[in-house]
């Protein structure tokens, strides 16, 4: 496929809830392929909502969004869900099958894999994750950070093009935050991370979006964004107390 | 309500069977327009909610309880078809793990509790979301008289297949009026599950509320501050022809219930005073027997044992459920297998 | 979540009843119960038998009696009824410990209480030998159509997720001291019913978003194959055929 074509382009997005709630207000931004963006935004700014247009889970508003070339619609809808991975928020959701093993394979096998292929397809991505050993246990026995790097797992075994995670680091304690950071650092996929953990942006996203009453309100570098206090106040985001952008060396 | 195995005799068990088979044919037909991507789960949620609130049984007078039956808040809030198929999986589930209704019951069980309960209430509640001014209260109301009705018109269904196909004779005024009574009273209940249910998911999630669609306001967009009117996404959920299938497959089910009861109903009466003298039980004992044992009145003609004969139509009968049921369940699959060929549900988001 | 986790009503064993595919207990099992209900009632000894075939089919399967006979205590409410009818069935009377009971009603009575009670107890040892996961496996292969299986899936996993809402809401009810005892708190039972509905849907939607994002298309992908050998079958079956045996042996002496 050619390199030059965005992983995911949105424009013109809005969208209201058939109780009336409007959540977007036409978005538009692209990410271009394996970039690491961070999704901004105080609660209620349409985060989730965007957020179930990217697999065409939410669709009937006006505007586009397309995935790598594909628009997301009806005609796709395979494809697509196939190429954009959702990571949930909370990860009880996500995992929904009797053992480690079968949850990871649901998607491929959604798909049609079978077999060897199928298996192989599971293990690499418990590896990736480092979860391989705990192939044949219930999920709901596990701790949540092995959970979520299990729901990043179901994900990764899909192959996709886009990795969504919806608030990756909510309810993680610091160890298992720092290992997850270190899974989604070596993967070699693009990331969208939808989050209001504004450290943790910083830490593993170069570039920033911030989504405020349902429109993009800023798009650029991660620190720049974060330093800039008009602006960090004006979206009802704040840094977590002590917390100074500049004096951070960024880690991309 | 849950009927036992062998509470109901094998015929009428089999016929019965047959109708809820075609019940649940057709509705596995219907429910491909009520049901969408998003929606389908809803129908799961709502067979899951009706499972665990059955359990719950509420007090009702003098140490008696009953149990929601279901049928109402399923049509209402997933449409009648869906709403059936909700029923019958509760009853095949709660056969199967709890042995709470016979198997070979699970006809009976589907036609009075799903069958009969989701279509009384499904049309009232239409009825009378049409007569009454619009809003939510409506809704409200419409579900409260709806769940209300829906079952008593279950124990009248119950009393009548038990008129037709008791295995006891208790005389039917006895039956009727003790069902109807105690069940006024647990519509009491239902109502007011029914009734609080929708309302809360009306006022919180109105596009969940299957029978509440067409209240559903006219949506605006507001693109860079211009309002722009969303483009018509939902199709009309009912077409009218799709009427005229149903009420041509209810015909036709009707009829063959209608044909099978009534082949066995009116069994020669000479062979079953030969039972009765055969057993040595007075016959005046046996007068109310369209109400008894399989081998009472359900014979097969040229065969000399009447037991033998009996037996064999009972079997027979089981038999002709099994088969015709399977044979419906086939095809309708065959058939979705063949359509279904297009990824995901053709109705879509 | 853990949709197959093991449920309530199924005990964890490595018995040769256990082993069997799904399928085929599934079918087993109906077909048991259809010639129990064709069994006429008057054959006293036939019923006996089931019961004998059962209880070994709980031997094999290591079940253990009190188990079981725990697990019937669910017929209680038609025993009940079936008590009744002696008393208000008509027809000749006979006299028993001074008490008018009906010869009809008693049969009656029999009837239900023999057939019923095998038909429990036949689906307490299903139930008690197949995980639910399994018997979902075992619906699918039995070709019942698969929106209906679907809805049942549906139904087993925000089973788990409405019991623990219901659980929570209780617990809250109670510690503010209610306590539900007759008509006058059927408002708040309701109430709480409504409240449950949605809490239990917006959970159980966010499980179908993350499926659907996954490319669930309307049925579980097969992970694992089931298949059942003939040898397999006919294990199965022994059950069901004694009791055809028991049945013919019934209608004709």
């Amino acid at each position: 496929m050619d390199p030059v074509t965005a992983s995911l382009e949105v424009s013109g997005l809005a969208f209201a809830y058939p109780d009336g709630h409007q959540a977007l207000f036409g978005v538009d931004f692209s990410i271009a392929r394996g970039e690491r963006v961070a999704l901004l935004g105080p609660n209620g700014a349409g985060k989730t909502t965007l957020v179930l247009h990217l697999n065409g889970i939410l669709s009937g508003g006006t505007g586009t969004v397309t995935v790598a070339g594909l628009p997301v619609g009806k005609r796709h809808m395979a494809e697509i869900r196939r190429k954009v991975g959702i990571v949930f928020q909370d990860p009880d959701d996500q995992l929904f099958m009797p053992t480690v093993r079968e949850d990871v394979a649901f998607g491929p096998a959604a798909a049609g894999m079978k077999g060897p292929e199928l298996e192989e397809r599971v293990d690499r991505a418990l590896k990736q994750v480092g979860m391989a050993e705990f192939k044949d246990r219930p999920p709901h026995h596990l701790s949540f950070g092995q959970r979520r790097r299990v729901a990043v797992a179901t994900v990764l075994a899909m192959e996709p093009e886009i990795l969504v995670l919806d608030e990756p680091s909510s309810n993680l304690d610091p160890a298992s935050r720092r290992e997850l950071a270190d899974i989604l650092r070596s993967l070699d996929v693009t990331v969208l991370m939808v989050t209001h953990d504004l450290p943790y942006a910083l830490e593993l996203c170069p570039r920033a979006l911030i989504l405020s009453e349902g429109t993009i309100a800023a798009d650029g570098p991660t620190g720049e964004l974060l330093s800039d206090d008009a602006l960090m106040r004006a979206h009802r985001l704040e840094l977590p107390f002590g917390f100074d952008p500049r004096s951070v060396t960024m880690g991309a | 309500m849950h009927v036992p195995d062998g509470f109901i005799d094998a015929p009428v068990s089999a016929a019965t069977g047959v109708v809820a088979a075609a019940a649940v044919a057709v509705s596995l037909r219907g429910a491909r327009r009520e049901l969408d991507e998003r929606t389908a789960p809803l129908a799961g949620l709502v067979a899951a909610f009706i499972f665990a609130v059955q359990m719950l049984n509420f007090p009702v007078a003098a140490g008696t309880s009953g149990h929601l039956l279901g049928g109402a808040l399923a049509a209402i809030l997933v449409g009648p078809y869906t709403g059936v198929l909700c029923i019958a999986v509760v009853l095949l589930m709660q056969g199967i793990l709890f042995a709470d209704g016979g198997l070979t019951a699970l006809g009976v069980n589907i036609t009075v509790m799903g069958v009969v309960t989701a279509v009384v209430a499904y049309a009232l509640f239409r009825a009378l979301v049409k007569i009454l001014p619009r809003g939510r209260r409506a809704i409200t109301v419409a579900s409260f008289v709806a769940a209300l009705l829906s079952v008593p018109a279950a124990a009248l269904a119950f009393t009548f297949l038990y008129w037709i196909g008791g295995t006891t004779d208790v005389s039917i005024g006895k039956v009727a009026t003790a069902m109807v009574g105690v069940h006024i009273l647990i519509g009491i209940g239902e109502a007011v599950i029914t009734a609080l249910t929708v309302g809360a998911v009306v006022a919180v999630r109105p596009d969940l509320v299957y029978g509440a669609r067409d209240l559903r306001q006219k949506l605006k967009l507001r693109v860079n501050g211009e309002l722009v009117d969303v483009p018509e996404a939902e199709p009309v959920p009912v077409a009218a022809r799709s009427h005229r299938k149903l009420w041509i497959t209810g015909l036709a089910a009707s009829l063959v219930l209608a044909g099978f009861v009534s082949f066995y109903a009116s069994a020669n009466p000479d062979g079953l005073e030969k039972v009765a003298a055969d057993k040595g039980i007075d016959a005046k004992a046996e007068e109310h027997a369209s109400a008894d044992s399989p081998l009472a009145d359900y014979g097969v003609e040229g065969l000399e044992d009447a037991r033998l004969s009996g037996g064999l139509a009972g079997v027979i009968g089981v038999g002709v459920t099994v088969v015709a049921g399977s044979a419906v369940f086939w095809s309708v699959r065959r058939r979705r297998g063949a359509e279904d060929v297009s990824p995901v549900s053709t109705s879509g988001v | 979540m853990g949709a197959g986790h093991a449920h309530r009503l199924y005990r964890h064993g490595h018995s040769p009843v256990h082993a069997l595919p799904p399928h085929t207990k599934l079918a087993a099992v109906f077909a048991f119960v259809v010639v129990v209900v064709s069994t006429p009632r008057e054959a006293m000894w036939a019923f006996g038998l089931y019961a004998v075939l059962l209880a070994g089919v709980a031997y094999a399967a290591r079940v253990p009696a009190g188990f079981l006979l725990r697990r019937l205590l669910i017929e209680v409410p038609f025993v009940a009824f079936a008590v009744l009818m002696p008393f208000v069935a008509e027809g000749e009377r006979v006299e028993v410990l001074g008490l008018s009971l009906s010869v009809n009603g008693l049969w009656g009575a029999w009837n239900v209480l023999a057939k019923g009670t095998l038909g429990v107890a036949a689906s307490v040892l299903l139930a008690s030998t197949t995980e639910l996961r399994e018997l979902l496996l075992g619906l699918q292969r039995l070709k019942l159509p698969p929106l209906l299986v679907q809805i049942a899936s549906f139904m087993i996993r925000y089973g788990d997720v409405i019991a623990d809402e219901m659980r929570r809401m209780r617990i809250a009810r109670e510690s503010r001291g209610f306590e539900a005892r007759g008509m006058r708190h059927w408002g708040v039972l309701a109430k709480s019913a409504g409240a449950l509905f949605i809490r239990s849907y917006e959970r159980g939607e966010r499980v179908h978003l993350a499926m659907i994002s996954r490319g669930y298309a309307g049925s579980m992908p097969v992970i694992d194959e089931v298949t059942a050998s003939r040898a397999q079958w006919s294990y199965a079956f022994a059950l069901p055929f004694a009791a055809l045996v028991v049945c013919v042996l019934g209608w004709t002496l």
